[in-house]
């Protein structure tokens, strides 16, 4: 598997797109720290971009992958080798080189910075590993959809449509919930709401540590004992684990199955 | 060296194999044969364990195939269409292929015969058809394996290399491999092969050597046997 992963993982440091991706985080990272000009308010600025983009990016290097190396895919078959380790390096070589390109993107600017010296570097570190668990996250969920559509623009019109659903619409049905039945005690209900979505635990996690949950009433008081405690950040983690490691099983399973 | 029992794969509701039983011995040069869409393909790619059988039983070398990879170290296969990762120079892929299956140095004799070396830096979305069938088959006969498979091994080839690849083909059988063609060139079958299958509609319409293909169907030549069994069937 390392070998297949050593391929992948060269084979897209050598493409384009991950500089593309790099040099944009680069560009992000330098223009909110001299436009916020304070480390704490650039790490929430850059929170709501990460959250959205993040997932998006994954969804589409996951299926753009996975599409364009069906020919070494098929090259590989034909060797000693096994399925499973065949597709997990390919996932972890797509997951780990956007990753890099989060990290080292992000974190250039920020070292540079200062953020070693500054109080929020716990923030920031937050947001980078809530960053890789999405990239990781989404890129899983990206080979599924692949895997199981031999049609290319069906493989991407799925996960584009993932994408949509979790980073948006799920948030707006489940404010309608809330909205509908705002008489009966609900702090429960949105706190495994929220469980549900990646998105929206990852968002959650970090707005809690950044300490601005006052804004958000009873319900962030609620949050706030939950997730502001060392256990809602373990849970939370372990929950963002099971969300990779649910799919990256299906990639196992469904590539055994699979004809090519 | 390969038995298969009972072999059956549909996709979706398209049946291409229904029954398929076929004992391939040690040694010698075996064809497989049939029309467009007859399963040859899906044959051979059962036996890789790429495509995975609804029903039947594959073993090589004695090793059931099922939920394994080793055995396929045994097998040197050549894929009908070379579609390489596109972004790779010729001299990265054969080193990535040895990285995966352990070293050889039979590289260099094969990419001298088949005058690869102008191509070894170019990258192989820029080489013409032929030149990527002929890194092709550098990379299948690079490894010494006991069994080979050759889907379509003639497409694209000039004159030239079709002698040398003809000439390779002869060599491995004379070390005693067992050599698996599939081709729709039925001079190249005559002139190669010492036993013939022909795939009819998922099953195993005949096996034999040409000589008894030959007699089977009443017809002086190969050609003109192949061409009776298609007629008959389909009329």
């Amino acid at each position: 598997m390392l070998k297949i992963l050593k391929y992948s993982f060269y084979d897209l440091m050598r493409s384009r797109w991950s500089y593309v991706y790099f040099a944009f985080y680069l560009l992000l990272g330098v223009v909110l720290l001299f436009l916020n000009n304070d480390l704490s308010k650039a790490v929430i600025t850059l929170m709501n971009v990460i959250i959205v983009l993040v997932p998006l990016i994954g969804t589409i290097f996951g299926v753009m992958y996975y599409y364009n190396s069906k020919e070494f895919t098929e090259l590989l078959l034909a060797q000693p080798l096994k399925r499973s380790s065949i597709f997990l390096g390919q996932y972890l070589g797509v997951a780990l080189s956007l990753s890099m390109s989060l990290i080292l993107g992000l974190g250039l600017p920020f070292v540079f910075y200062g953020l070693f010296e500054s109080s929020a570097i716990w923030d920031f570190s937050l947001l980078l590993i809530t960053g890789t668990f999405l990239t990781f996250i989404f890129t899983a969920l990206a080979f599924n959809i692949a895997l199981s559509n031999e049609n290319k623009i069906k493989g991407f019109g799925y996960a584009i449509l993932l994408w949509l659903f979790l980073a948006i619409i799920y948030d707006g049905i489940f404010l309608m919930t809330l909205i509908m039945f705002e008489d009966y005690p609900l702090d429960k209900l949105s706190l495994v709401g929220t469980m549900l979505n990646p998105i929206d635990l990852s968002r959650t996690l970090i707005l809690l540590k950044l300490d601005i949950s006052a804004l958000l009433g009873y319900t962030g008081a609620v949050f706030k004992q939950f997730f502001g405690t060392n256990i809602g950040l373990i849970v939370s983690l372990i929950m963002l684990s099971v969300w990779v490691v649910i799919p990256v099983l299906r990639i196992m399973f469904k590539s055994k199955k699979k004809d090519f | 060296m390969v038995s298969i029992q009972n072999l059956h794969k549909k996709f979706n509701k398209n049946v291409v194999l229904s029954g398929v039983d076929l004992n391939i011995s040690d040694g010698g040069i075996f064809a497989v044969l049939g029309p467009n869409g007859s399963g040859k393909t899906t044959l051979i790619k059962s036996i890789l364990g790429m495509v995975i059988p609804n029903e039947g039983e594959i073993t090589v070398l004695g090793e059931n195939i099922k939920k394994n990879s080793d055995y396929r170290r045994q097998i040197d296969y050549l894929p009908q269409i070379a579609n390489f990762p596109s972004n790779l120079k010729v001299k990265e892929l054969i080193r990535m292929i040895k990285d995966l299956r352990g070293n050889t140095d039979e590289d260099q004799y094969l990419i001298e015969l088949f005058k690869l070396e102008p191509f070894l830096d170019k990258k192989l979305g820029n080489l013409s058809g032929g030149t990527k069938q002929k890194v092709n088959i550098v990379l299948t006969f690079m490894f010494n394996s006991p069994l080979i498979i050759l889907d379509e091994p003639t497409t694209g080839l000039d004159p030239i290399s079709l002698i040398r690849l003809k000439e390779l083909i002869q060599k491995e059988k004379a070390k005693g491999k067992t050599i698996l063609i599939t081709s729709h060139i039925m001079s190249f079958v005559e002139e190669m092969s010492d036993e013939i299958v022909f795939l009819l509609e998922g099953k195993i319409y005949f096996k034999g050597t040409i000589s008894a293909l030959k007699t089977k169907t009443n017809q002086p030549d190969f050609e003109h046997a192949i061409a009776s069994i298609l007629i008959d069937n389909h009329a």
